[in-house]
């Protein structure tokens, strides 16, 4: 089976580690690395491992078509907008890691094929990939009337783009908890902690559901999810166990990276990655096959 | 009249919606604002305790939506100012724009301590609705002068126009609560504020310390109704600061009218200084996390005061109330071992 060809655009942290687990996949093959800045670890690290690079962004990938069958945006979600267009207009496979929610809402656990007729396939937030398969594993339960979703990061792992929106952050987590998650009203918080070693991720869902009385199912769900979870997310993890309190249920989670080229205590933009990833590797799985 | 040496802004209808439970009614708020307006207060603040956006099961919902409350409060006001809280990452800018629509005129745009950029946009947009616009760093005692004068310079380039120092935890010596204020004063020309809680009993040492350094916003609740301990208690400040010959503008027996005739009868509990009141002041835990640390070592069979020095050591920081039950449920896991 030919492995499809990958671009990413945005060489900075997010790129970079997208790159590693790129090199991991059965099914993808890192082609090329798109930067604006010809000095940035990023384009110097795909560069020494071999790859195409572009220094001058979206124009100079445009030029080069032909190193690439799907391409991963990991800038801002003004720029991807351009991009998307460009790159969809040319036939591409997109997948965006920005808050621009054009195509979509993917997560891999609840709808990983559910839109792959579509151009372009938005990640969600990374408290949204942490948090949403827990909505979703309450909500094949019992309905969940009301989820929110309290997600704490390390400061150093949030970047400039997330700290100059985090607004974004906040209205796109809650679209999705709707959308994906199930829930008929949603709602995200994001608090940034300064604390020195860096913490984990840690992510809290609080769900409302229409019923009480199926405790032990709920649990078993949230379980199975989080191993689904755990197949992409290795540190992904239940902290104690889920807490019921009438239609009240409380579910407290850690999620630990995979130290590609984060430090694993940013677990959020780990998850990020791992999830465009597993996106873009069963997409390639199902376009090389229907190449056959 | 005498010009007043500096704002006195009451905090009773936002702070103290952590010690009601999020519960003000509409009666309440009207009747407070009614008082505060009658006693000469030029601003106070009205929101759900963790701001526009807080009404959550994270921090407990609004009993009353925050908006309607904003809207009463302003509607029988003649001279003083309905301010509102955002807390960036709870609270968005959609809210400020709601809050303006229901009759806010200031702002106050919250971040942890070393945090000030992710408010870059509310404080614009603070502005762009020509609100006062006030940054207001949080756990102000988790960070070194150093910082705390970094973060503010991000603020005021940002366009804020008063710079708070907020003992969030009522962690802060008055000797502390100096050195800020000063460096600030130094280093910045916006004008400064001080937000202080009682949990170590300074609240009332550390305002007169903040507006002895320069300080010209100073918060205060009314009969201290505020998370953790309460806050510097307003009626008392108008007193104090008189008796060291500032104008406040507030007329002393308004303000404790409204104190003790208003206040007083709907407050669930006494704002005293309890065991885990104090411990939140001796290692330094938002003070929001009391009401929240008492149900979960309630429910998990827990002391509370092991909940919050382990929080403290966990260097938690505002908002983040889910942490509390997760170590409760730890705590609780240890000791059936």
């Amino acid at each position: 089976m030919r492995k499809l060809k990958v671009g990413i655009i945005g060489s900075g942290n997010i790129g970079t580690d997208l790159m590693y687990k790129i090199e991991r996949s059965d099914a993808l093959e890192m082609s090329v690395m798109v930067g604006i800045d010809p000095e940035s670890e990023g384009l110097k690290r795909a560069k020494d491992r071999g790859y195409e690079v572009v220094t001058d962004g979206i124009d100079g990938l445009m030029e080069r078509l032909e190193l690439v069958d799907i391409v991963f945006d990991a800038t801002s979600a003004k720029a991807h907008k351009h991009h998307s267009e460009l790159l969809v207009a040319a036939g591409k496979k997109v997948i965006d890691l920005t808050p621009a929610a054009i195509g979509p809402f993917t997560v891999p656990t609840v709808n990983l094929n559910e839109h792959f007729a579509q151009p372009n396939l938005n990640m969600v937030t990374c408290g949204g990939q942490a948090t949403i398969p827990i909505i979703n594993a309450i909500n094949r339960v019992v309905p969940v009337e009301y989820a929110e979703i309290v997600a704490t990061i390390s400061s150093k792992s949030a970047g400039p783009g997330t700290r100059a929106n985090i607004d974004e952050f906040t209205r796109t987590t809650s679209k999705a908890i709707e959308q994906v998650g199930g829930a008929k009203k949603g709602k995200a918080i994001i608090i940034l902690n300064p604390a020195e070693p860096p913490i984990l991720m840690r992510d809290t869902v609080h769900a409302l559901i229409a019923e009480g009385g199926k405790e032990e199912e709920i649990a078993v769900s949230i379980n199975e999810m989080v191993k689904d979870v755990q197949s992409y997310v290795p540190g992904y993890r239940l902290r104690g166990t889920p807490q019921f309190d009438g239609q009240k249920v409380s579910v407290f989670l850690e999620v630990e990276g995979a130290g590609d080229f984060f430090p694993p205590y940013s677990g959020n933009l780990d998850i990020m990655t791992a999830a465009a990833a597993k996106v873009a590797n069963e997409l390639a799985k199902q376009l090389a096959a229907a190449e056959v | 009249m005498l010009q007043r040496s500096f704002e006195i802004l009451d905090v009773t209808l936002r702070d103290g919606s952590h010690a009601m439970k999020h519960a003000f009614t509409e009666q309440q708020v009207i009747d407070t604002a009614k008082g505060l307006d009658q006693a000469g207060v030029s601003y106070f603040e009205v929101s759900h305790g963790d701001g526009l956006g807080g009404s959550s099961l994270q921090y407990g919902f609004s009993k009353v939506d925050e908006l309607k409350l904003i809207e009463a409060a302003a509607g029988v006001c003649k001279n003083s100012k309905v301010s509102v809280l955002l807390i960036p990452g709870i609270g968005i800018k959609e809210d400020l724009q709601d809050a303006v629509k229901a009759g806010a005129k200031m702002v106050r745009v919250a971040t942890h301590v070393t945090e000030a950029d992710v408010a870059a946009q509310h404080i614009a947009l603070g502005r762009e609705l020509g609100l006062k616009t006030v940054g207001f760093l949080m756990m102000a005692h988790m960070a070194d002068v150093q910082k705390i004068v970094e973060q503010a310079k991000l603020f005021e380039s940002y366009g804020a126009e008063v710079i708070y120092v907020t003992d969030s935890a009522g962690y802060l010596l008055p000797h502390e609560v100096t050195e800020r204020i000063s460096a600030l004063k130094q280093s910045v020309s916006c004008e400064i504020g001080f937000h202080g809680h009682n949990n170590l009993s300074m609240a009332m040492a550390n305002t007169v310390a903040a507006v002895e350094a320069g300080a010209t916003y100073i918060d205060g609740s009314l009969r201290a109704l505020g998370a953790g301990s309460g806050n510097t208690q307003t009626e008392v400040m108008v007193a104090v600061l008189e008796r060291l010959g500032y104008q406040t503008g507030i007329d002393l027996y308004s303000i404790m009218d409204v104190a003790n005739d208003v206040v007083a009868p709907f407050m669930q509990r006494p704002q005293e200084i309890t065991g885990s009141g104090l411990i939140m002041g001796y290692s330094g835990v938002y003070s929001s996390f009391l009401l929240h640390t008492q149900a979960a070592a309630k429910r998990f069979g827990v002391d509370e005061r092991d909940i919050l020095v382990e929080l403290g050591r966990m260097k938690a920081v505002g908002g983040q109330e889910d942490l509390i039950y997760d170590v409760a449920q730890s705590f609780a896991v240890k000791k059936a071992l």
